[in-house]
């Protein structure tokens, strides 16, 4: 019961031990020799070169959305592999089915650009009316 | 449980497995297109996978009633309820047809959202158990907030789309309280044993009210009951006009058929409660849509409130809580499919080119240019204002009869004072078309589909109207 | 059982003090990361009351990938602040608190009521452990699962619709809205 959290319990001690550590003892210990490049923000190494805070391109959306998809499918994918062995061959067929639709609109996600982060112009995309109404929106 | 058991009686969701698997077709079609030209198959994919489904209802409704794992059935209320939602998403198909090019060219989505969204409403029609009519709630909600925001370039869809999105969701949270709130009330989410706990005292009042009270609530949004209505002009009126007839038939058929099976099998020993409650809001809903429709210029938002004051009428068939009031209420929301879905139509026709409504104005002199047109808009105007002998006028019929036999007169008096009501705004339209002159002269869109739609809902509207004893034996065909 | 009184009592407080800071924040990542520690104490609580699969499904799904989303959502319309405060008339404010108010007070109350009756005969899975949850899942929750798989598909398509690029329609349709920075 609730015995068997004990060691999820000394993990969390531990882990929040180590980052007390971790930033403690430099804070302590460490010198201080602040200059501008210590205050940017740290993104592996690379240089940042506009604020965080813009909009951006909206790939990105249909990227997380795909994801949290996925990430359901997963959830049904556990108890179906530990139950799996009792209910046989229709278990199979179920998930087959369940994994089919999905695959299908991943497919269709694919194909449609979803995943594309270049400027590609594929069949079906509003780029001529797209200009129209900008024009429009000029003249307004 | 053995295989046999879980493959039993699957025929009970054949119509939704005909349109999954059409919805499935739509989409590898569209990606298989090689050019824009053969895009034009699609709507005729999707019409196929429509009528492959009503032949799939058809058979069942030959066969003995029978449920799958108690989650869905096939009986006479739910197979009928679902030939009106199939109907209603063939004819917006149809309209679909010549106006989608024009806003989005994005017709893959669009066609297998259309599916997709008629497979949750059917879905929805037939559902005994909380958590599938829940999930086919939102697969039906989530398809039409998308497809009422379809014309991007248009702020208004966008705004209907966001409006929808926003309201509905937090309608859905009141729904999925209210059937968790029921579901600790009576331990199980099957409609009917539910029914059976409660009636037996084995449940547990206290969670049963409020659980009542916000299915209620989730519902009144779906129907548009005031006071959950306010989302409905903005997003009749910003979304295409196909998806708006495809929404005003198939949500309201999919959710009242879902709201009969709940009160009839889940909380029929609590019918004195919510009868009353009942009353209320279908006083309220009737009033306040026909008053606020009064006042309105555009024709879509005259229309999305005359939708308003059309869930009000039907809501008072399902007063009394007896079979033969949600037999009424099916015959009405067949009947309300019709004469809207060609309402809506005739609006397409007047729209201008990039607009997403037409003014009662553009209407004016119709009738000398276009004699054909304004004669079918006279149909559908008068059967919506319920007179003799449309299809509009019995479906009145047998919504106050019912409730007059199930002992609430005064409320069928004030649904017939408020048909009154409604009349002076359709026959404002008529007046227009009859006798006005034309401010500007209107060239009406046309194409084969919508033609084909406007003749198909005249057509029915009239000949319901003039034989309805072909349809009350369709009405005494449904079980309870 | 004090003991466990006590341990719910502090994830309850400050799943409550979470669920305030996401709404209450006015950095909507602030928000994000106060929805993140709702996430987590929900899940917690779930633990304690032995629904072991819906804690994980809580922590895989919400925190996990909900957030995210809200994040990615962010992101995308830009990080300023204030402008996410709508403008409101200056009742409804307060009538929508007395509503809500009023709705909390009556569900709470029922709820309570309803601890004094003996419970309904809840035949819920035993223990929320995994083979539990497939066995209801697969066999007598079979066309809710199928149902799950066909509204996924909606969100996939309707993601599709609503990101799809080659149309420029946020450009098109907003003149009001400030210029998009030049990559997007």
């Amino acid at each position: 019961m609730a015995i068997d959290y004990l060691p999820l319990l000394i993990l969390i001690i531990l882990a929040m031990g180590f980052a007390a550590i971790a930033m403690g003892l430099p804070a302590v210990l460490g010198p201080k020799l602040p200059n501008k490049q210590k205050y940017e923000p740290y993104e592996s190494g690379i240089i940042p070169f506009a604020d965080a805070r813009r909009r951006f391109p909206v790939q990105y959306y249909l990227v997380a959305m795909l994801f949290v998809v996925f990430d359901i499918e997963v959830i049904f994918l556990y108890p179906w592999a530990v139950i799996l062995n009792r209910l046989g061959l229709f278990a199979l067929v179920e998930m087959a089915i369940f994994l089919l639709i999905l695959l299908v609109g991943y497919v269709y996600c694919w194909k449609r650009g979803a995943l594309d982060w270049g400027g590609q112009v594929r069949p079906g995309d509003d780029v001529v009316e797209s200009q129209v109404v900008e024009s429009q929106v000029e003249e307004e | 449980m053995n295989i046999a058991a879980l493959t039993a009686n699957l025929h009970v969701i054949l119509p939704e497995m005909v349109l999954a698997a059409f919805a499935l077709l739509v989409i590898l079609a569209d990606m298989l297109r090689q050019d824009e030209e053969e895009s034009r198959l699609l709507p005729l994919l999707t019409l196929a996978g429509i009528l492959a489904a009503m032949a799939a209802t058809a058979w069942i409704w030959n066969r003995p009633v029978a449920s799958y794992q108690e989650g869905a059935i096939a009986d006479g209320f739910a197979l009928g309820a679902r030939t009106v939602i199939l109907v209603a998403a063939g004819l917006a198909t149809l309209l679909s047809m010549g106006y989608l090019p024009r806003i989005n060219r994005q017709m893959g989505e669009y066609y297998a959202l259309v599916l997709l969204a008629t497979l949750g409403m059917t879905m929805m029609a037939s559902a005994t158990d909380l958590i599938v009519l829940f999930l086919a709630l939102e697969i039906f909600s989530l398809a039409l907030y998308i497809l009422s925001g379809y014309y991007r370039k248009n702020p208004r869809s966008t705004e209907a789309s966001m409006k929808y999105f926003l309201l509905g969701a937090f309608a859905s949270s009141f729904f999925v309280y209210g059937a968790a709130l029921l579901y600790g009330a009576a331990g199980t989410t099957q409609l009917r044993e539910i029914g059976n706990l409660l009636a037996s005292d084995h449940g547990n009042p206290n969670l049963l009210w409020p659980g009542i009270a916000l299915l209620l609530v989730g519902f009144g949004f779906k129907v548009s009951l005031v006071p959950f209505h306010m989302w409905t002009p903005d997003v009749y009126q910003g979304a295409p006009t196909p998806v708006t007839a495809f929404m005003s038939a198939g949500t309201k058929t999919a959710a009242f058929a879902a709201f009969v099976r709940v009160l009839m099998e889940a909380l029929p020993a609590q019918q004195i409660q919510w009868g009353w409650a009942l009353a209320v809001l279908a006083v309220l809903t009737m009033t306040v849509g026909n008053l606020t429709a009064l006042r309105q210029l555009s024709l879509k938002r005259m229309l999305a409130y005359s939708s308003v004051a059309n869930a009000g009428y039907i809501l008072v068939a399902l007063v009394p809580g007896t079979a033969q009031g949600s037999k009424a209420a099916l015959f009405y929301l067949l009947t309300y499919a019709f004469m809207n879905v060609g309402a809506l139509a005739v609006v397409i026709t007047l729209e201008k080119i990039d607009e997403l409504d037409a003014l009662q104005n553009r209407a004016a002199g119709l009738a000398d240019r276009w004699p054909l047109l304004a004669l079918a808009m006279s149909i559908f105007m008068l059967s919506l204002s319920g007179i003799p002998p449309l299809a509009g006028f019995f479906g009145k019929f047998f919504v106050f009869q019912a409730a007059v036999e199930g002992g609430w007169t005064w409320l069928a008096v004030v649904g017939v004072l408020n048909s009154a009501i409604s009349a002076y705004y359709y026959l404002r339209v008529m007046v227009a078309m009859y006798f006005h002159e034309a401010e500007e002269p209107v060239q009406p869109r046309r194409w084969g589909g919508l033609s084909l739609s406007l003749a198909l809902t005249a057509l029915a509207t009239v000949i319901i109207g003039l034989y309805p004893s072909l349809w009350t034996g369709f009405l005494s065909g449904l079980g309870g | 059982m004090t003991w466990s009184m006590l341990f719910f009592v502090l994830v309850g407080a400050v799943s409550l003090a979470a669920a305030a800071g996401v709404v209450l924040s006015r950095q909507p990542v602030h928000s994000a990361l106060f929805l993140l520690t709702n996430f987590a104490t929900l899940a917690v609580l779930y633990v304690t009351l032995e629904a072991q699969f819906l804690a994980a499904a809580q922590v895989i799904i919400y925190a996990g990938g909900i957030v995210i989303l809200i994040l990615f959502v962010i992101m995308l319309i830009g990080g300023e602040t204030n402008d996410f405060v709508a403008r409101q008339r200056s009742w409804t404010r307060g009538v929508a608190l007395g509503l809500g108010i009023l709705l909390l007070a009556s569900l709470s109350y029922s709820v309570f009521q309803g601890f004094n009756q003996p419970p309904a005969d809840v035949t819920a899975i035993q223990g929320g452990i995994p083979e539990a949850v497939g066995q209801a899942l697969f066999t007598q929750y079979l066309l809710p699962f199928e149902l799950a798989s066909i509204l996924l598909l909606v969100a996939l398509l309707g993601a599709l619709v609503l990101g799809r690029h080659g149309t420029v329609a946020h450009t098109g349709s907003q003149p009001a809205s400030p210029p998009p920075s030049s990559d997007d």
